[in-house]
């Protein structure tokens, strides 16, 4: 049983995405929370799993390494499963608030969502390299088609834009492996890493190429034109699920090849450094561009342009701090993120609109929604007690541990501007309306209970995450591969 | 198990006191102050068994770990107890005074929530058992205390909030780096009576040198020591019960307290005398007691001039200490105390003239006397204590850190302290005369008897004869001056 | 292992083809067309990879290229409906 937890992790997603094509949500959502239910069970159980036996291995159809693939789920799966776990029953409960299942987009909801669901696990769990190429792809080819469920031509566009820039990274991905196939015959990413010892001028391009590949769907500046207008545009459970999970993916994959198969050519100096600059260029970019937004969706999208960075800032510093707080950060940032999607849409819905000069004097009516957005917001910022705040700690630790008191500014400097777009959103909800607008309550949407808990107990978690860091970073463990 | 624990109890009350006000929502008005008062008087009645036990010498610890040789710590020493029980005491008579004061205004339930929030918060800062638990209820604080500042929601209060955020943010950040430079060389910051450094000064002189002076860049913001005080002035759009709660009990006295923390129980005296940042500190203490002085002479509206007397008063604190000898710490450490009872009673009385006649400016205050005597006394005692006459709590606290700057040979702050009681004197005592012997400006204000309502009038007594009390009955045990005398002794190892 | 022949010569040309193409070409239609011939530059040079087992070739990578030729086939679909849906969007603007 233990050894199958993968591929039911991998295959019960898509079943309950096969079955909600064929049934729909049903009535009162009844199937859709069955399908919540059946994703959700199998990446529980294998987290538990690997929480007390340690990484589990399974060899597809028994067939046995090079030829065969090999999922596997060590800390590092585990932790990112928990995390997609986590958020999508949270995101899918305020799904079934939010559409109204007669509608053609809560039908389509359901069937991509469990299958992009699906596609997450099977890239976490993927420890080959063309494996990990063919999920991918399925993430991206299931997550682009929920952008359009809002309809809008703005999707539409940001849709497209985002599928070309997709798939040539992904091409540019599948050229670098091809690269390393070429020299060492094999994909699974263990026995590809011994055998390129020693790099050469071949390997360098293969990394090259795979890191531009990914960094294009990570949407790390200066690859990120798609990202605000894709998760701007989408509805919020599909925003929340974009930015907390899917952009994840592609930056955990090239976690995975730092540690793993590219720790050679991607810990060179150069490499290392030029990668942490583009992710400071990320930070602040993202932050001063998420000050300037007139709509709150776009400031949450471009505050995941931001939050993305710090996660390079991992290749120059390399240890165990680092990774733990590269990694604690990106955990961090997806529970809040959603939250933070999930409470703008909310506040959206209820008032029919997201400019933030005209959201003045509607604090008092979106007491929750508001709340809300700002518990969320505290993480973001990097403030205790949250989860964003250990891993902004971790990371700091680590750079001044290697010395590095710049990029420890940085960071610093990017948690002040995640206070100035956070505020400036609660300045409007605090401040009285224009007097000649006094007496008139703005017309409001109420949203019921399904709306409204789901984003507030993922914006608690990431305030439960500054209290969790030890049972997190021993599921954790180790860097694999002895990286560092 | 439980009894050991009490720090946690002592926060978590306001916490759930915060949480339950939150919930009710903006119509539960009786329940509301139900839990307002009875989570104050429940918490008093902890803080008190809680002082039996440290007088005891019964040991308080909370540990818990966040992350791997990270530990939130929660503890009670002498220390703690000084702003815990100067905390508690004080929240209870400010939550009385602002159910009163906020009467019949909207958003009821957001104050209350985040002012019980803002105390916890407080709470978390007096019983923080190293500088990473200090630091995540100092950063709480803020966030805690900006809803309150921009409560009225005015484009003024705003923009003020924006202020206050810059500066307090900007000042955590400083902070958390000062810590985090600690912990990497290999600090871990707990709070320990003679220090922690543990001979790392001794390797790396350079960086403990400079980690010092971003952690006091980092708790200065709050201290509001020159030039890191601009926003307190501002912050007084904020209702009366926060500025109250702003000079007096919380912010300023957080930054104030933390520098304390860091002065005897990270550094230690020794190292503080070694690498001279006693003095330095001292020489900045000083520049802002004048500066703060100076520049509150010259205002014309009344809780600013209150709010630059504030910027003044606190840093007889961090004169004290960096000072170091014994009689200068006691100095210091009870005008914690001190200067808390005194400008919580100035900030009441500000309140009840502007709530009651609507009185902002000095020129205002003409002939106020004969139509609001009792506030108008507590005004009076309040301002004398801030001068320091005798027998009131300010002299008491001028007179050990007088006392302790000839025993740390230290003869320059002997001037300061005078040229400052002189200032103190040159705006406090006008507004005297003004509000017992000018004459009213029209007919209108000169007729009888209209003082403040009975919610705000107790509490402003019950402050006002505190810090009446604090000075005359000094020397009786359990006094604040006693119980800071015992916590020098313990600080000095005598 | 990597004999630099007419195939892997191609490949690369194909590859820059491309790439030329996708930064040069503002409309999607163009661009979609673009990332395609970069694919088939890839495509091909797995196969040129195929021929580095010394007795016939190895299964692998063609293996490799049809499951990327399906993916970018699915991928390609999609993209060309998108691009119609947004020049149906346009006309309706216009009208």
């Amino acid at each position: 049983m233990t050894e199958m937890l993968p591929v039911l992790a991998v295959f019960l997603p898509l079943l309950a995405g096969v079955i909600l094509f064929l049934s729909g949500p049903g009535p009162g959502g009844l199937w859709a929370l069955g399908g919540i239910v059946l994703s959700a069970a199998p990446s529980l159980l294998l987290v538990r799993q690997v929480a007390v036996m340690g990484t589990i291995e399974h060899l597809m159809g028994g067939w046995s390494v090079p030829l065969g693939i090999r999922l596997m789920a060590d800390g590092l799966s585990a932790l990112m499963i928990l995390l997609t776990a986590v958020v999508g029953v949270l995101v899918s409960i305020h799904a079934l608030g939010l559409f109204d299942r007669r509608d053609a987009a809560s039908r389509q909801f359901w069937v991509l969502w469990p299958l992009l669901w699906g596609a997450l696990n099977a890239l976490f769990l993927s420890a080959d390299l063309f494996n990990a190429y063919v999920t991918l792809e399925l993430v991206t080819l299931a997550a682009i088609p929920l952008v359009l469920l809002a309809g809008s031509a703005r999707a539409v566009s940001a849709a497209l834009r985002y599928l070309i820039l997709a798939l040539f990274g992904s091409m540019l991905y599948l050229a670098g492996v091809a690269l390393i196939y070429g020299l060492t015959g094999v994909l699974d990413m263990q026995l590809a890493g011994e055998r390129l010892a020693g790099g050469g001028w071949v390997v360098n391009l293969a990394a090259a190429l795979m890191v531009t590949g990914l960094l294009v769907k990570a949407a790390i500046v200066p690859f990120h034109l798609w990202l605000p207008d894709a998760h701007g545009s989408a509805p919020a459970p599909v925003s929340a699920l974009l930015s907390a999970l899917v952009v994840k993916a592609a930056v955990y994959l090239l976690l995975r090849l730092w540690s793993g198969p590219l720790l050679e050519p991607l810990s060179q100096p150069s490499v290392a450094w030029l990668l942490a600059g583009l992710g400071v260029a990320a930070i602040l970019y993202g932050s001063v561009q998420a000050l300037r937004q007139p709509r709150l969706k776009l400031v949450v999208a471009y505050s995941t342009v931001a939050q993305l960075g710090y996660m390079l800032l991992l290749f120059p510093m390399a240890g165990l701090l680092a990774w733990q707080g590269v990694i604690y950060h990106g955990v961090a940032h997806g529970v809040a993120k959603a939250a933070l999607f999930l409470a703008a849409g909310n506040i959206l819905y209820q008032i029919g609109h997201d400019r933030i000069v005209d959201l003045r004097g509607s604090g008092t009516v979106l007491a929750v929604s508001f709340g809300t957005f700002a518990i969320a917001g505290i993480s973001i910022m990097g403030l205790p007690p949250s989860g964003g705040f250990l891993g902004k700690w971790l990371l700091l630790q680590a750079t001044l541990g290697a010395g590095a008191w710049w990029l420890a500014l940085v960071i610093l400097a990017g948690g002040l501007l995640a206070a100035g777009y956070v505020f400036r959103v609660l300045r409007a909800a605090f401040q009285l309306p224009d007097s000649d607008a006094e007496g008139m309550e703005p017309p409001v949407r109420h949203i019921g209970p399904l709306m409204r808990w789901p984003a507030l107990v993922l914006a608690l978690l990431g305030i439960a995450l500054g209290f969790a860091g030890e049972p997190l970073l021993a599921l954790l463990g180790d860097m694999p591969g002895g990286a560092g | 198990m439980i009894y050991q624990a009490l720090p946690l109890w002592v926060l978590m009350t306001s916490l759930v006191a915060a949480l339950v006000v939150f919930v009710a929502g903006e119509r539960r008005h009786r329940l509301r102050i139900t839990v307002n008062l009875a989570a104050a008087v429940f918490k008093l009645l902890l803080v008190a068994v809680m002082l039996v036990g440290v007088l005891r010498g019964d040991l308080f610890l909370v540990r818990f770990a966040v992350l791997p040789g990270v530990e939130l710590i929660l503890h009670a020493d002498a220390l703690t107890m000084l702003f815990t029980t100067l905390s508690a005491v004080l929240w209870l008579v400010t939550t009385v005074y602002a159910i009163s004061y906020l009467e019949q205004r909207p958003n009821r339930a957001r104050f209350f929530g985040f002012f019980s929030l803002c105390v916890a918060a407080t709470m978390g800062i007096a019983t923080a058992g190293n500088l990473f638990t200090f630091f995540v209820f100092y950063e709480l604080l803020t966030l805690a205390t900006w809803p309150l500042v921009v409560h009225n929601g005015w484009p003024k209060a705003m923009a003020v909030g924006r202020l206050y955020l810059r500066y307090t943010l900007g000042g955590g950040a400083v902070l958390l780096l000062g810590i985090v430079a600690l912990n990497s060389l290999g600090v871990p910051g707990d709070f320990l009576a003679g220090g922690s450094l543990d001979g790392v000064e001794k390797t790396h002189r350079a960086a403990v040198f400079g980690i010092f002076l971003l952690l006091l860049g980092g708790l200065g913001v709050k201290a509001a020591v020159v030039p890191l005080h601009v926003w307190l002035p501002s912050a007084m759009v904020a209702p009366a019960p926060v500025s109250a709660l702003l000079h007096a009990v919380a912010v300023v006295k957080a930054g104030a307290f933390g520098i304390v923390r860091v002065v005897y129980d990270v550094y230690g005296l020794e190292v503080m005398t070694e690498l001279q940042l006693g003095t330095l500190l001292a020489a900045v203490a000083s520049v802002t007691i004048i500066y703060g002085s100076l520049k509150a002479i010259a205002q014309t509206d009344l809780k600013r001039r209150l709010a630059y007397s504030t910027v003044s008063q606190v840093s007889y604190i961090a004169l004290g200490v960096g000072l170091g000898s014994p009689l200068a710490t006691v100095g210091g450490l009870v005008h914690l105390v001190h200067q808390g009872l005194m400008k919580i009673t100035l900030f009441f009385c500000a309140g009840n003239y502007a709530e009651t006649h609507g009185i902002h400016k000095i020129t205002e205050l003409n002939g106020i006397g004969r139509r609001m005597p009792w506030t108008t006394a507590m005004f009076t005692l309040g301002a004398f204590g801030m001068m320091g006459a005798p027998p009131l709590a300010g002299f008491v606290s001028k007179w050990y850190l007088g006392m302790g700057a000839l025993q740390a040979e230290a003869l320059w702050v002997i001037p300061v302290l005078l040229v400052s009681t002189a200032l103190n004197a040159i705006y406090f005592l006008p507004m005297l005369y003004r509000a017992w012997f000018a004459p009213p400006a029209d007919r209108e204000a000169a007729a009888g008897l209209a003082e403040a309502r009975l919610g705000l009038l107790v509490p402003t007594l019950c402050t006002g004869i505190a810090a009446l009390g604090a000075g005359v009955l000094a020397g009786l045990p359990l006094s604040p001056l006693s119980w800071v005398a015992f916590i020098v002794a313990q600080e000095y190892g005598e | 292992m990597m004999g630099l022949d007419v195939y892997a010569i191609a490949a690369a040309v194909l590859v820059g083809l491309g790439f030329h193409g996708l930064i040069t070409q503002p409309h999607p239609l163009k661009r979609l067309l673009a990332v395609n011939v970069v694919g088939n530059g890839v495509f091909l040079a797995l196969i040129v990879l195929a021929r580095r087992l010394p007795d016939g070739p190895d299964p692998i990578p063609h293996a490799m290229v049809l499951t990327g030729i399906v993916i970018a086939v699915s991928a390609t679909a999609f993209g060309l409906a998108l691009v119609r849906r947004q020049a149906r969007d346009a006309e309706e603007r216009d009208d």
